[in-house]
């Protein structure tokens, strides 16, 4: 029964498996169905959803969450290769580096409140402040951990030090970049998301989950919850994909 | 000034009126406390494979990468032809093909890469490198990445980056010592091929005795550090030398003799 066909259904078997259980434990009534409500109550609200204010709130919440890795993106990039490629300078910055990267951004609500008001450029410029210092330090990383042969064989070919910057060093650190750009976008979705709950939101998928829950309207809530979801799986996939067509080497 | 240690056998016929290739005067090196090189000495000469072999860790690979200007020594000259590396064309061989090749370029774009450096135009950047391929008869598909290529063909792509310079000296670190068996037979014919196509000067370090014999012009035999020359043997197999060479009683006395002064240098207290 291993047939390649069969193996390629694998991943289907918990999807499969997760709403059969939610169907099952919704039907026989198990628990009070206010506060789970069916898996079709859960769909039918997602999809009518998505087509009014459900879809406004996940463009609104794609819309940040791309703004502030893209801020983040422009800003540690250089900034990274520039730390990678001096040992002792990230040396000398690498207490500070990973005493931000460990602060919880949502300490920082506050401070970015004070700052930039209750618009939307706080909660870019919060989940921006988390996403750079994790591409950061993942950058300066890959910068720092080129192939020692590989830079060594760039310059028994004569190539100077910007040439190994930039033949050499940039692609070296391309693929440990993408871990920190997926984890990046990660922690910017979790940022937004928080934001958008709690200081002062109109809209935005956060914003969508809190009022549901507020007028308990239990399908919308999930469903809310369940755009969340695939938002942010569907950013970690796409940059996958980003990287496996533009760092085909990787892992290789 | 030519060091003449207690075994060097005699002066092949003809080295006199060749003047060497390459001129080690005075060369020092120290590692911490460990003195590798003191005041060494050495004559190549020009068009020639050489071996170099001796005992682990007394720096043979120190050697070629002093001479590559990879390591700089403490003290001391090296001309190649009177003149000094920056004014000359040379390539070299990583033994870490894996780690020395550029991942994101095909083959064909790493085994050019040397000449973008020399700010040689893209139109002839490709002549040079197809033309280089097409003479040396070398059959590999140039559009696959690296690590779409085995062992050997990615050490062989490594081996035309480095000659597409037309480099008056190769340079090459134990280039097949990550390859298995099979692939090292097919990869030590390749070189050969290679040297008596272009004649280029060719310094080899290589921690396999039949390989440093079956390849070399001579074998460069040095002590344990500090390094001296043990020996400077000549190795007269004809050429092209296949399979059949390795049982020559020629080229086994010539590979014994290598072993013993070898093994004389490793007991030395």
């Amino acid at each position: 029964m291993r047939s390649p066909r069969a193996e390629a259904f694998l991943p289907v078997v918990g999807v499969v498996g997760l709403v059969a259980i939610w169907s099952l434990v919704t039907w026989r009534q198990w628990v009070d169905p206010v506060l789970l409500p069916s898996p079709m109550a859960m769909f039918d609200s997602l999809w009518r959803g998505m087509e009014g204010t459900l879809g406004f709130d996940f463009l609104k919440t794609v819309y940040r969450t791309a703004a502030s890795t893209l801020i983040a993106a422009v800003i540690a990039i250089p900034l990274g290769i520039v730390l990678g490629s001096s040992e002792r300078l990230y040396r000398s910055l690498e207490f500070v580096i990973d005493f931000f990267r460990s602060t919880p951004a949502s300490a920082m609500f506050p401070l970015f409140l004070v700052l930039f008001g209750v618009g939307d450029e706080t909660k870019i410029a919060v989940a921006a402040f988390g996403a750079i210092l994790v591409i950061l330090f993942n950058v300066a990383y890959g910068v720092m951990n080129a192939r020692k042969t590989r830079l060594l064989a760039a310059k028994v070919m004569g190539a100077s030090r910007w040439r190994v910057l930039f033949d050499v060093m940039l692609l070296e650190s391309l693929p440990q970049t993408f871990v920190g750009l997926r984890n990046g976008v990660s922690l910017a979705l979790v940022i937004i998301v928080v934001a958008e709950m709690f200081i002062g939101s109109q809209d935005g998928l956060g914003h969508s989950v809190f009022e549901a829950q507020q007028l308990f309207d239990m399908p919308r809530m999930y469903a809310a919850i369940f755009a969340a979801g695939a938002l942010g799986y569907g950013l970690n996939l796409l940059f996958l994909l980003i990287e496996r067509r533009f760092v085909h080497w990787s892992g290789k | 000034m030519v060091q003449t240690p207690e075994a060097a056998p005699p002066t092949p016929a003809g080295e006199a009126t060749k003047p060497p290739h390459v001129t080690i005067r005075g060369l020092s090196k120290r590692f911490d406390k460990t003195v590798i090189y003191d005041n060494f000495d050495l004559d190549i000469p020009r068009g020639e494979l050489i071996s170099v072999f001796g005992p682990n860790g007394c720096g043979k690979s120190t050697l070629i990468n002093m001479i590559a200007g990879l390591v700089p020594p403490d003290a001391g000259q090296i001309l190649f032809g009177g003149r000094r590396l920056a004014a000359i064309n040379f390539g070299y061989v990583f033994q870490n093909y894996r780690e020395a090749l550029f991942p994101w370029m095909r083959a064909f774009d790493n085994i050019a890469y040397p000449l973008k450096l020399k700010n040689v135009p893209p139109a002839e950047r490709r002549t040079r490198a197809e033309k280089l391929v097409e003479h040396l008869g070398i059959k590999l598909d140039l559009g696959l990445y690296p690590y779409q290529m085995s062992g050997g063909q990615q050490q062989l792509v490594s081996i035309l980056r480095a000659l597409v310079v037309e480099p008056e000296i190769l340079f090459l670190d134990e280039p097949f010592s990550a390859l298995d068996y099979e692939m090292t037979l097919f990869m030590r014919e390749q070189l050969q091929r290679i040297f008596l196509e272009t004649g280029t000067t060719t310094i080899l370090v290589s921690h396999d005795l039949e390989e440093a014999v079956f390849l070399a012009d001579r074998v460069l035999l040095l002590s344990r550090h500090p390094a001296r020359v043990a020996a400077f043997t000549p190795v007269t197999a004809a050429r092209p030398r296949t399979d059949a060479t390795l049982s020559e009683p020629d080229f086994v006395r010539t590979k014994a003799e290598c072993l013993a002064i070898f093994q004389r240098e490793v007991r030395r207290p």
